[in-house]
């Protein structure tokens, strides 16, 4: 047992950030685990955020499961070798039977992520999921002061949420906080981590927005500009150096701005499992946009069967789907060739390379997309200063927005 | 950062934020927190396994040497417990 092999052994997956690709993940035969899972329990949400990635058609989706379907799915993974488990939705708080599956997880080994807003988190509720094995909450914020939170949202929210992230220390939980970032509120990320100080957070994630589902829908708007970007890192940086205390901050850069495409996933098909309110089962939260599969349901097929044969699953793992450039290139052991939901979006074909690679023959299309937001920004300025109209307004998630966009 | 020098008399406790776990599916310990996962090599899993703020750092060198009929491990353990606390999933109690 030498030093080495007890430090070089070790291997790291984790949901904030780009770590380690599992070693193996790659061109195994037969998959490893579905060490992650994702069960989406409703679309219902209070809110209606503008950058939310659930699909803009959710209010079409059909009947959630049940309580005894999702402990099936529960006991199925779990027998796969899932060990991560995430609660999320929509707001998963707006299932009644959330602690019952909580417990069910927490008897099975689970590690059990609440991802909330927070609405609906009161402290019978709380006390409940903890007596029921909860082990971690991670709560959304829109932004650090109440009118932008309110405003992107569209709710009124902040005072509640500032009492749910004194409830979650309260109850001894760690706390992560997860702020999504847009052109609108990332010139305040020195107030937001001052926020998170405050609230006793161990872990920031500062998410710029990923453009699926309805941050897809307002993407000119949402989009920073490359100098805020940079400013906003600056800024992460120095508060860094001077926190007094153990906190870990996330800056997720967003990858419009990159010339490298994200690991996403680790690859389809290789470590997460995501299963949607009607049961749908997919290896990714954005992936049931991607055409030409028959996405299996777990109401139908074992979890087992969903992994290991169908094609939602298998298609895409492995390097065998890859065109060039990424068929030939050494990093496609690095970053998979980046994200098929995001390929199949901007260049209409799922088995292309991501084009936020400079690699790609289509990367045009990511500059092309950036230019139009920073124009956008330029022309929203002008409004603020009533000189010119903005074009297009910010379009909220909600049931009638969905059935508008997608008749 | 502070740099506690681990001694045979150290008490190491796994910090609260992380739950160590066999998992039999990665043949493995892992480590679990917050939306994340550690795996450990079989050594790492043995010496954290026995980080219970109770055992020192000699008392658990003494129960693997016992445990593997080997001898010499303490640079071993010191050597990873000291990673271990720089990577926060340690802290040390007097």
């Amino acid at each position: 047992m030498g030093q080495g092999a007890a430090v070089n052994g070790v291997s790291e997956m984790n949901a904030h950030a780009a770590v380690d690709a599992l070693p193996g993940a790659m061109t195994a035969p037969t998959p490893g685990p579905p060490l992650w899972l994702l069960l989406e329990l409703t679309y219902r949400c209070p809110l209606h955020c503008v950058f939310c990635y659930n699909p803009t058609d959710f209010a079409r989706s059909g009947p959630e499961l049940g309580t005894e379907d999702w402990l099936r799915v529960l006991r199925e993974a779990r027998a796969l070798g899932a060990v991560q488990l995430g609660l999320s939705g929509g707001e998963p708080l707006a299932r009644d039977d959330l602690e019952i599956i909580v417990a069910e997880a927490h008897r099975l080994g689970f590690y059990i992520n609440l991802i909330t807003s927070g609405v609906g988190l009161d402290q019978p509720r709380i006390a409940a999921l903890k007596e029921a094995g909860l082990d971690h909450i991670q709560l959304s914020f829109q932004d650090s002061s109440r009118q932008m939170n309110d405003f992107l949202s569209s709710t009124r929210t902040f005072d509640l949420k500032s009492r749910v992230a004194a409830l979650i220390k309260q109850y001894d939980y760690p706390m992560v906080l997860n702020v999504v970032l847009h052109r609108y509120n990332i010139d305040h990320v020195e107030e937001i981590l001052n926020m998170a100080d405050q609230f006793g957070a161990e872990y920031v994630e500062l998410a710029n927005t990923q453009y699926y589902g309805w941050a897809w829908q307002n993407r000119e708007q949402l989009m920073p500009t490359r100098q805020q970007i940079e400013r906003a890192e600056a800024v992460t940086q120095r508060f860094r150096e001077r926190v007094g205390r153990p906190m870990k901050i996330y800056f997720v850069v967003p990858d419009y701005f990159e010339r490298r495409p994200k690991p996403c996933m680790n690859g389809l098909g290789s470590i997460f499992l995501t299963v949607t309110p009607d049961g749908t089962a997919l290896p990714c939260h954005a992936a049931r946009m991607l055409p030409g599969f028959d996405f299996p349901n777990v109401r139908t097929m074992p979890v087992a069967t969903i992994w290991r044969e169908s094609s939602a699953f298998t298609h895409f793992r492995g390097d065998g789907w890859m065109k060039e450039p990424c068929r030939s290139c050494p990093e496609k052991t690095r970053d998979f060739g980046g994200c098929r939901c995001q390929a199949y979006l901007m260049t209409g074909d799922a088995a292309n390379a991501d084009p936020v690679c400079d690699l790609s023959p289509h990367h045009h299309l990511v500059t092309e997309a950036v230019a139009r937001a920073e124009r956008h920004a330029g022309q929203a300025a002008a409004a603020a200063a009533q000189v010119a109209p903005v074009e297009k307004p910010l379009v909220f998630r909600s049931p009638a927005n969905s059935a508008r966009l997608n008749p | 950062m502070t740099a506690t020098p681990i001694t045979g008399t150290s008490k190491p406790a796994l910090e609260r934020r992380f739950r160590l776990q066999w998992e039999a599916a990665q043949n493995a310990h892992v480590l679990l927190y917050p939306e994340g996962m550690i795996k450990l090599n079989a050594s790492a899993g043995e010496i954290l396994k026995r980080c219970d703020g109770q055992a020192s750092v000699a008392d658990i060198t003494r129960a693997l040497e016992s445990a593997f009929e080997t001898t010499g491990l303490a640079n071993d353990v010191v050597a990873f417990l000291s990673m271990a606390v720089d990577k926060q999933w340690v802290r040390v109690l007097p």
